[in-house]
This record gives structure tokens, C-alpha cells and sequence, in this order.
């Protein structure tokens, strides 16, 4: 019985990581090249900002809420980024600490709006997004191209792994944040208490759990992550724009319930994030590889994804009740 | 309800001031080739698609939902009536009438699924119609083809930019779903069912109200109001643009039914608080361009009036105010005992 219980909880997460394996060998069978560790890297180095906000939104849609901000946060971080490397000489030392500490700072105002003055996550972040957006433009209008030598050092270098396939240093960032997500998660009181606000925030604060607390530093951490990955994204895009990663907030969304999350909160896994993230990937990989399907199929693969898994929580969550009222 | 509409009066009354110290000619409205021209002309119109989506999200927001597709539906809509203009004579009647029938048509499918989502399956509404979010630009650029696309039909146009009786068009279009609206949730029992769904779905269908029902039509309603929407933005520029027609329309009927007054937990709607919530919204765009502050800072200032709003209409807000105004009545009283 225990270990048909264990079983179940992980079942969106199987899902999720058997969809992607279905796709990588429909992929491999389809298409010549398409089976290599290479392209299996390319996924993680193109997806590697995507990933590490993924596991911020993890964390926030665990406990019930929502950040809409993190596609902006994104946007400002390489923006305020590339303006004090380029307009004021700025050492990457000090600009790379100091986004981090805006963004960080930025999730955690959104947090405690959230929690002291009781208002929606979603109306907040929503706000925090226009914010973000707007100050953007108030840095420049214009593109801002980083010709700095470290930056451009940071995004060519090629990190080798068994022979010729290699990865980037973002994907070695975002293979840390994941590490340390997964630690915090499920071996912190942190962690727990997360999972605890998720399933019940009147039960938590029943129990005594630090529930404001945890929530502020929840957006918090998002805001982190979202700024670490406009970082990221900085190396990868190396300049800062006000139109970079538009509608990032709603792949984000996408790849965390593709991963097995509920969002209802209380459920979830950073793992699963990590498949939803390549999945996504696997997408546009698939479209890029067929040739003739243009780019706004991922949109519509996407949104169907979206409602498949969507559909499958629904089913998850009827079945548990009823077997919970059975018991 | 004079309570609800005294703060969005207020705000705008503040707005269009703010322009008349800053543009004496503001109000002044001239008469130019038999039509009537004047920056308060320019709001009404400029603010016509933005109402009529308002006016659906208000009765989605009322029934505690939320519809985050109508951008999406916008450039559905405006990409298919362009497709199907542009495939045929642009000056016929009967061409206009048939694109326009399956938009619409479309856009009552589009509403239809949402609606399925939330009502029959039980989805949280920011989920289901994220889907029609996401899923959607890409439908409007599959029926664009990735182009924008541009035609020249002067019967399509007339919706947009054409004029009747001195005034713009698409005026007359709000005026008209702006009356049958209110006709509708006022004068019969709908608007109760809409406000009891809202304020309590389980003790509305005991009470014999068939919820999912007026849920499933609010979202269908919603839709419908967005793709008339997109007939006025796309006829106004002649071009559909999959990728960036009615971009962030969501967001701003949100905040014009926030603004407003209507609370995002349901229940009661003020259907006349949401047309001034969008017409602070324009006007606020309008004032920025007239006064020359460069346009990006649109965003930032709408982030600071939605935070502004939704702290005045948070309780907690009130209560911490009023807590910390206690504390420091005792606080001064004791420190005259002592």
C-alpha cells in the first residue's frame, strides 16, 4: 500500500519525464542527427535561463501564488546590467552582485505587498511586470550592446564534456541553482515549511510555521532567480533590451505545470520543473529540425501541452479526493 | 455604489484637470469636415476597444474568474476578418458580413472553450484561459502566416476609423454594448445571477441558479465583446497583426475593471465604474503622449496606480493605518500619564 501511495505522487513527474523521452526518440527516429549528447546540451544551454527562473516559479506556484514578473525581471537585469557595464565602466564584479541584490529586493517588496496588506499574488506581480518593463525604457529605449571583455569571455567559453560536446558556464549556473533548489526543497525547514504553506496556509499558521515569513522570502527567492537568470541571460544575448523575453512569465508558467506541479500549490517538484523546462526545449528543437513548421506552432504545441497536463492534474486531484474520502 | 464611483470620478476628474492646466485647449472641440475633432473625442475613441473588452471582464471578474485570452482573441478575430477581406472584393457587402459572422463565430468557439474549461472542468480560470493566451497569438499568426497583413476595404474601415452624425464610429459601438449591458444585468434577473455566482457558486446552485451555466456564458460573452474589439483595432489601421494586436489588452481591462472598483474576488460589479476605470486608463495614456513625457513611462505609471488602487481597496491596508493611529493615541496618552 506505502509504496503504491509513493507511486502516485510521483506520477505527473513520470509523465512528464516519459513524454520526453518519447519525444527525444521520435526525434532520433525522424531525423538524422538529431540523436547526439550534443543536442541533448544544446537543449540546456539554450533553455538555461528559462531553467533557473522555472525553479524560482517552482517554489512560488508550491505555496499557492504566482509571479508574473520574472519575464520583466529578466528584461531589467540584462538592462541595468548592460548600462553600468557599458555607460559606467562598472567592474562585472560589482554589477553581477548588485542586480542580484535589486532583483532580490525587488521580489521581496512584491512579497510582503502580498503578505501584509493581503492583496492577490497575481494583481501584484502583474504590477511588478509593468514596473519592471516600464524602468526598462526609462534606462534606454534603444538596445544597449555590451562590448565588455569578461562578458564576452563568460559567453564564448565552451566548457568540454566527454570529447567534443560541451556546455556552457550558464548551464553550469543553472545546474547549481537546480542542485541548491532541490537541497533547500526537500531538506530545509525552508523547504518544508514551503510545502507545508502550500497545502494548507491555515493549517500552517495553526502549527505555528513562520507562514509570513516563508511566503516573503518565497518571492524573494524568485525575484533572485529571475535576476540571476537575466544575468545568464545577459551572457547569452550579450546586451541589454527592454523587449528581451517577452511573454517569458507564461513559458515559465507553462514549463513548472508540464513539470508536475500543482497549481493549486502544496505539489511539486523541482525535478519535474527540469523536464518541463527540456520538454519545452524538445519543442522547438522538433520544429527547428522539421524545417517547413514555423515558429508559432511551439506557441500552439505549447498552449495544447499546457491543457493536457492541466487535464491530467484535474484527473490526479479528483482521484486523490475520492480516495481520501474513501479512507 | 456612490461610494464605489466617487474615487475612479475622482481620479479621473484629476487626469483631465491636470491636462487642461497643461493644454488650455484641451476641452475645446472644433467641427473639421463635418466631424467633430478635439482631445476628449480622441479619448472616447482611442478608449473603444479597451470598454468593450472592460464591460466582458467585468462580468468574468464578478463571477470571481478571470479571462486572460482576450488580447489573444483580439488578434484572432482582427487576423481572420483581414484574411477573409483580403481573399475577396474588399468594397462588397456581403464579403464585410461574411468575415465578420466567422470571426465572430470564432471568437464564440474561443469563448466556448474557456468557458468549458473553467465551468465544466473545473479549471482555475487564470489556467484555462492561460492556455488561450499562449495557444492563441499562435492560432493568429498560423492565420496570418506570420505577416501582417494589410487590406484596403472601406466598409471594414467605417468600424474603426469611420464617422456618423460628427462622431467617430466606433463611439456608437460602446454607447450601443454599453446600453444592452446594463439593460441586461440591471433591468432582469441576469446581473443577480451573475453577482450570486461570484459572491458563492455551491449556495447559487442550491438556490436553483444553474452556475455553471452563467459562468460558461460569461466567458462566452467575454470573448465576443474582444473579437468586436479587434474588428475596431484591426479596421482602424486596415492590418492584422497576429503578434502584436491588442498585445497587453489583458492587463489593462483588468486594471480598468480594478480601477473601477470592482473587486477581484467577485461578486458586485459596477458596470459604470469599469468604463471610467478604462477611460482613466486612456486618458492617462493620452495625457502622456500630449505632455511630452516619453511613452515608456506609461508602464511604470500604471503599475503605481494598480499598487495605489488595490492598497486603498485592501482591508489590511486600512487596519494597519488605523492599528499604528491606536498605538500611537496610547502611545501619546501614556506618555501624559507618565
Amino acid at each position: 500500500m506505502n509504496v503504491f501511495k509513493l507511486d502516485r505522487r510521483y506520477f505527473p513527474i513520470l509523465v512528464t519525464v516519459a513524454l520526453f523521452i518519447v519525444m527525444f526518440a521520435a526525434g532520433s527516429i525522424e531525423y538524422n542527427g538529431f540523436f547526439s549528447l550534443q543536442v541533448f546540451l544544446n537543449l540546456l544551454i539554450d533553455n538555461a535561463f528559462l531553467l533557473i527562473t522555472a525553479v524560482g516559479m517552482t517554489f512560488v506556484i508550491i505555496t499557492g501564488g504566482i509571479d508574473l514578473s520574472v519575464g520583466s525581471m529578466i528584461a531589467f537585469t540584462t538592462m541595468l546590467s548592460a548600462t553600468l557595464v557599458q555607460n559606467h565602466h562598472w567592474s562585472p564584479w560589482v554589477v553581477i552582485p548588485f542586480v542580484l541584490l535589486v532583483g532580490s529586493f525587488f521580489g521581496w517588496s512584491m512579497g510582503c505587498l502580498i503578505q501584509y496588506f493581503k492583496l492577490q499574488p497575481f494583481i501584484v506581480t502583474l504590477a511588478g511586470m509593468f514596473l519592471a518593463r516600464g524602468l526598462c525604457y526609462l534606462i534606454s529605449i534603444e538596445s544597449i550592446t555590451i562590448d565588455n571583455e569578461w562578458y564576452k569571455t563568460v559567453s564564448q567559453t565552451k566548457v568540454y564534456l566527454f570529447g567534443k560536446n560541451y556546455i556552457s558556464i550558464s548551464v553550469i549556473i543553472a545546474l547549481v541553482v537546480v542542485a541548491a533548489a532541490i537541497y533547500i526543497a526537500h531538506f530545509t525547514k525552508f523547504g518544508r515549511n514551503v510545502y507545508a504553506l502550500g497545502g494548507s496556509e491555515q493549517s500552517s499558521l495553526l502549527m505555528g510555521l513562520p507562514v509570513a515569513r516563508t511566503k516573503v522570502l518565497v518571492y524573494t527567492l524568485s525575484g533572485f532567480c529571475s535576476s540571476l537568470a537575466g544575468v545568464v541571460f545577459t551572457f547569452y544575448m550579450l546586451s541589454g533590451y527592454g523587449l528581451h523575453a517577452v511573454g517569458m512569465e507564461l513559458d515559465t508558467i507553462a514549463a513548472v505545470v508540464i513539470g508536475g506541479t500543482l497549481l493549486t500549490g502544496g505539489t511539486g517538484y523541482v525535478v519535474g520543473t527540469i523536464f518541463g523546462v527540456l520538454i519545452q526545449g524538445i519543442i522547438q528543437t522538433l520544429i527547428m529540425f522539421q524545417g517547413t513548421l514555423s515558429s508559432w506552432w511551439t506557441k500552439i504545441a505549447i498552449g495544447m501541452l499546457l491543457f493536457l497536463f492541466i487535464l491530467l492534474q484535474k484527473v490526479f486531484i479528483s482521484r486523490k479526493k475520492k480516495s481520501g474520502a474513501a479512507a | 455604489m456612490k461610494n464605489k464611483l466617487f474615487w475612479p470620478l475622482v481620479t479621473l476628474a484629476v487626469l483631465l484637470l491636470a491636462n487642461l492646466i497643461h493644454n488650455h485647449d484641451f476641452f475645446s472641440i472644433t467641427i473639421q469636415d463635418g466631424h467633430l475633432f478635439g482631445s476628449l473625442i480622441d479619448i472616447l475613441n482611442r478608449a473603444a476597444p479597451l470598454v468593450l473588452i472592460s464591460i466582458g471582464m467585468t462580468f468574468v471578474i464578478a463571477t470571481k474568474g478571470i479571462d486572460l485570452s482576450v488580447g489573444s482573441v483580439v488578434s484572432i478575430t482582427g487576423a481572420m476578418a483581414c484574411l477573409i477581406i483580403s481573399k475577396g472584393d474588399g468594397s462588397s457587402m456581403s464579403v464585410l458580413f461574411t468575415a465578420l459572422g466567422i470571426s465572430l463565430l470564432l471568437a464564440l468557439a474561443a469563448g466556448a472553450w474557456n468557458g468549458l474549461l473553467v465551468s465544466l472542468l473545473g479549471i482555475q480560470p487564470i489556467v484555462a484561459t492561460l492556455i488561450l493566451m499562449v495557444a492563441g497569438r499562435g492560432v493568429a499568426q498560423l492565420i496570418t502566416d506570420g505577416q501582417i497583413l494589410t487590406i484596403s476595404s472601406k466598409p471594414y474601415s467605417f468600424i474603426g476609423a469611420g464617422y456618423l452624425f460628427g462622431l467617430p464610429f466606433s463611439i456608437y459601438i460602446i454607447a450601443f454594448f454599453f446600453i444592452i449591458a446594463s439593460v441586461l444585468t440591471r433591468k432582469t434577473a441576469v446581473g443577480l445571477f451573475i453577482e450570486s455566482v461570484g459572491t458563492n457558486p455551491t449556495a447559487s446552485r442550491l438556490a436553483g441558479i444553474r452556475s455553471g451555466l452563467i459562468i460558461f456564458i460569461v466567458y462566452v460573452l467575454c470573448s465576443f465583446l474582444s473579437g468586436i474589439s479587434g474588428f475596431i483595432l484591426s479596421s482602424n489601421v486596415s492590418s492584422a497583426d497576429g503578434n502584436n494586436a491588442g498585445l497587453w489588452y489583458e492587463l489593462d481591462a483588468i486594471l480598468a475593471v480594478v480601477i473601477g472598483g470592482n473587486s477581484l474576488n467577485g461578486g458586485r460589479f459596477y458596470l459604470s465604474g469599469t468604463i471610467v476605470g478604462a477611460l482613466i486608463i486612456q486618458t492617462l495614456t493620452t495625457s502622456i503622449y500630449s505632455m511630452g513625457v516619453p511613452p515608456e513611462v506609461t508602464l511604470v505609471v500604471k503599475s503605481v496606480v494598480v499598487l495605489v488602487v488595490c492598497l486603498i481597496q485592501s482591508e489590511a491596508f486600512g487596519s494597519v493605518f488605523a492599528a499604528r493611529r491606536r498605538k500611537r493615541d496610547k502611545a501619546a496618552k501614556q506618555g501624559v500619564s507618565a
